[in-house]
């Protein structure tokens, strides 16, 4: 690893850090949102930095998305989202605090404990065409699941975000006709 | 940067988002915990990949862990729009009963 890579890689890691405690101690909703975006780009960032740029730049793309939507939903659900009056909106943070420390100490113990296998391995030239290969081939039967899961998602949070289905319109038989809406609509009505 | 630097980078992201998703009240919080707890899961995996096992199974790993990241908030939001409609709701601690 060059001497670019690995002050990238500590830049990110320590960035990325930073930005996963501000997210538990900044009080202002869109800033605590940012914090995890830059956190979470910090991430893609040391993805692609270790040599895996299609999966960073993905990462990148995703948390963006991701982080701007929750911003309007922190926005719109939560109490106080501009943080404007200082609160506290944790439980138990001591035993939350000695969970972690200890899970966090655990791990670092195994790090250095646990005797890895010989490093040297030889990568590949260009890492996409390496994910892609494996994943319409080998781990076919993945990616078939993955994309049933994202298709389960798609349907489950739909239903589940519908203010009303169509149980609620035409009754529990299906044969309420007209349908039983709240307030009329289209022409001449 | 080592490897074990990266695990320990990894561990810590792991561990600052199980602070968050164990000590949050609010739904959306508990999300972003989890979040930087899947982070932390997607630098080791790509730690190993770099250092260990540079397959297209280990990219696979990570593939799934973003899809992961992506299912968890899609149900996230929806779980927080559904409880917020029915009860106005939106912290754990208010909607750790039924609602009678």
């Amino acid at each position: 690893m060059g001497t670019t890579a690995a002050v990238l890689l500590w830049a990110l890691g320590v960035l990325a850090l930073v930005g996963g405690v501000l997210v538990f101690t900044l009080n202002s909703m869109a800033r605590v949102t940012f914090a995890l975006l830059g956190s979470l780009v910090c991430v893609g960032g040391v993805v692609t930095v270790l040599g895996l740029p299609y999966l960073g730049v993905v990462i990148l793309l995703m948390m963006v998305m991701e982080m701007v939507i929750m911003a309007v939903f922190m926005i719109a659900y939560m109490m106080n989202p501009a943080g404007l009056m200082p609160m506290s909106m944790l439980h138990n943070k001591r035993g939350a605090l000695a969970v972690s420390g200890v899970v966090f100490a655990v791990l670092t113990t195994a790090v250095f404990v646990v005797p890895w296998p010989d490093r040297p391995r030889v990568r590949p030239v260009d890492t996409t065409v390496q994910v892609g290969m494996s994943l319409m081939g080998d781990q076919m039967l993945t990616m078939v699941t993955l994309g049933f899961v994202l298709l389960a998602t798609m349907v489950g949070a739909t239903v589940l975000a519908t203010h009303r289905g169509r149980y609620d319109r035409f009754g529990d038989d299906l044969d309420q006709r007209p349908a039983h809406d709240p307030a009329g609509g289209g022409v001449g009505r | 940067m080592t490897f074990e630097l990266l695990l320990v980078l990894a561990a810590g992201l792991f561990s600052i988002g199980l602070f968050g998703a164990l000590s949050q009240q609010s739904i959306v919080m508990i999300m972003m915990g989890i979040e930087l707890m899947i982070g932390g899961i997607i630098v080791a995996a790509a730690d190993f990949w770099h250092f260990l096992a540079p397959t297209g199974s280990g990219q696979v790993v990570i593939v799934a862990a973003v899809v992961a990241m992506a299912v968890e908030m899609a149900m996230g939001f929806t779980v927080t729009t559904a409880i917020y409609r029915a009860r106005q709701v939106d912290m754990t601690d208010m909607a750790q009963d039924l609602k009678g």
